[in-house]
């Protein structure tokens, strides 16, 4: 390799960082801004030419105010209880379905595949007004049922686990029947672990899901006993001309930090989830 | 899960004796491709029921109800109901309204398609090749997707207010004499919600051209790098050919996800969507028509449900055709 290569090539690696550096700038700066304005004391300016990036007089003031002024804790709760039967759902039934659709032949098996397409063809807003009218009848508006019921199985989800199921090559399956497992026991002890990278990908949608969404529950739920995270935020802020702004920022950061954790912990397996075609 | 035991206790050799006796009821798989024992007939029924009532009961059905809903009078509690023809169609035609959340929500997809079809290409080149520390910033650039949108939305609310960093920044460097009002302004304001949502769907996309970015060949590149092109004529010539389906599925993909924006509007232009509802998309507007537990019309709702159903389909057509057409 000649000197003029090498520099060359060390000057591609120069851009591609500062590049790098520029992007992260974009995409994590303005969480970042976020955080360090709502650590900053009550005399310092958030705003303007004055305002500084990082805090000159750290406080962590915001953060009580919010939890003290703001039925914080009871918004988290929620906001879990949705993850959880979310979660719950979207782990059990998908991955009975989606085995059934990709092991198993039946009768009926080529409609249910049409109905899971067709089922994803229609844009949760068009047919809110249904889904409102439909829960409402059956006694669950203003409940969490009411809320988790619609979305309490996701075709896509459904599709990711025939498609993993699919993969598990037959001669182990063949091996394991021979070896005399039955049914449930393949489901459980062959299955499921090769399925395993599909499952954070699921846990991981379906938790980002139930946490961030807003339309829905801003429909079903009246109560403000009832409201997740998102709602409760979304009031607050709506009513930021009574609150230091310092205290909705605090609460947008607790929105985005437990979040945030769990994806840092999962992202290997998701990062290999995905890109072994989980998510087509 | 009933289903356990009963299935347990049979093991396969036995099992798969048994089947060929024959029962009458129970079917043979048509291949043997690990289709595994075949009994009892009704276990796939135990396995699938839940999912296939979800499905249909909240997948389906509302689609078809909202079509019969959209001909009728019916308000969200459960009063009117009754069939009024076409009247809901011909109130459409004449309703500013509806015309002005209409253009907003396609504006919204003609903006943020080409940004969402293109960056997340770049970002996925630059991030695809190894590099120490690669892997910090695939996860980094991903957080935005994950953050909650109102919280999100709540952080640009800051950002973009009349004395925030984005005017403090245009500010500094002259740019601006006066603060832009970004947020009061309806068409600025239409313009910031578009930038949100390319801002959070980026690292989202660039996940799905880095799984496609995987099966452009190699020898392509090493190809072109032999005919002299450069960095930019490669991504032109042998990376966009090589990623175009992905291109056509995520111009598809966010062309739908543009027109369901409901959250971005509602937190940077407030609960009546910007200044007068001027920036109003069309779920915003079908939940402020047919959803208000007083003056709902859940009928008309659905009407303008079956106008946004259309427009979803027929902006997926039309990403098709246009990718079609590129292809030959």
């Amino acid at each position: 390799m000649t000197w003029w290569h090498a520099r060359g090539r060390q000057r591609a690696v120069v851009v591609r960082y500062v590049l790098l550096l520029l992007v992260l700038a974009i995409s994590v700066g303005p969480l970042l801004w976020q955080l360090s304005s709502s650590l900053k004391g009550t005399q310092e300016a958030l705003f303007g030419s004055e305002a500084t990036f990082l805090p000159q007089d750290p406080s962590i003031a915001a953060y009580r105010t919010v939890f003290e002024q703001v039925p914080m804790t009871q918004y988290i709760r929620n906001s879990l209880i949705m993850c959880a039967l979310t979660i719950g759902s979207q782990i059990v039934f998908p991955t009975l379905a989606g085995y059934m659709l990709s092991r198993r032949h039946w009768r009926g098996r080529s409609g249910f595949y049409s109905l899971l397409i067709v089922s994803m063809m229609f844009p949760f807003e068009s047919i809110m007004v249904s889904l409102y009218m439909q829960i409402r009848e059956m006694g669950l508006d203003n409940t969490f049922v009411g809320v988790w019921l619609p979305g309490a199985i996701a075709a896509v989800n459904v599709l990711i686990m025939r498609a993993t199921f699919a993969a598990v090559p037959d001669e182990i399956d063949d091996a394991a029947m021979l070896d005399g497992a039955g049914e449930w026991r393949r489901f459980v002890r062959l299955y499921l672990p090769a399925a395993k990278g599909s499952l954070v990908v699921v846990v991981i949608n379906s938790f980002i899901a139930a946490w961030d969404d807003f339309l829905w529950p801003f429909i079903v739920l009246r109560s403000e006993g009832l409201y997740t995270l998102s709602l409760g935020l979304a009031r607050l802020a709506a009513s930021s001309l009574s609150f230091d702004p310092r205290v909705i920022m605090a609460g947008s950061i607790i929105a985005i930090v437990p979040i945030m954790v769990l994806f840092v912990a999962v992202q290997r397996y998701f990062f290999k989830g995905v890109e072994s075609g989980a998510i087509k | 899960m009933t289903t356990t035991s009963s299935v347990e206790q049979v093991p396969g050799v036995a099992h798969r004796l048994a089947r060929s006796e024959g029962t009458g009821r129970v079917r043979r798989p048509r291949s043997t491709a690990g289709a595994g024992m075949y009994r009892p007939w009704w276990m796939p029924v135990l396995w699938i029921a839940p999912t296939v009532i979800v499905i249909a009961a909240f997948g389906v059905f509302p689609f078809l109800n909202t079509i019969a809903l959209s001909f009728t009078n019916a308000t969200p509690l459960g009063g009117g109901g009754d069939w009024v023809g076409f009247a809901n169609y011909e109130r459409l035609l004449t309703d500013d309204n509806f015309w002005r959340a209409t253009r907003n929500s396609i504006v919204y997809a003609l903006v943020a398609v080409p940004l969402l079809v293109v960056l997340p290409l770049m970002m996925a080149q630059l991030v695809y090749k190894y590099l120490p520390g690669i892997g910090f910033f695939r996860t980094a650039f991903y957080a935005p997707v994950v953050a909650s949108m109102v919280a999100v939305a709540l952080v640009w609310q800051n950002l973009l207010n009349e004395r925030g960093p984005i005017n403090t920044a245009l500010d500094r460097f002259g740019v601006v004499d006066s603060p832009v009002p970004f947020l009061s302004n309806p068409t600025l304001l239409l313009l910031s919600a578009i930038a949100l949502t390319v801002w959070k769907g980026l690292g989202w996309y660039m996940i799905f051209y880095l799984a496609a970015l995987a099966n452009v060949p190699r020898e392509l590149y090493e190809a072109a790098e032999l005919d002299g092109a450069g960095t930019v004529r490669q991504f032109i010539h042998v990376t966009v050919p090589g990623v175009r389906l992905t291109m056509l599925l995520i111009a598809i993909m966010s062309g739908i996800g543009s027109l369901r924006v409901f959250t971005e509007i509602y937190v940077l232009g407030g609960a009546t969507g910007g200044p007068g509802g001027q920036v109003q998309t069309l779920p915003f507007y079908i939940r402020d028509t047919a959803l208000d537990p007083i003056a709902g019309n859940a009928g008309y709702g659905a009407a303008v449900s079956v106008a946004l159903f259309l427009l979803t389909i027929g902006l997926a057509v039309m990403s098709h055709k246009f990718g079609a057409k590129e292809e030959s």
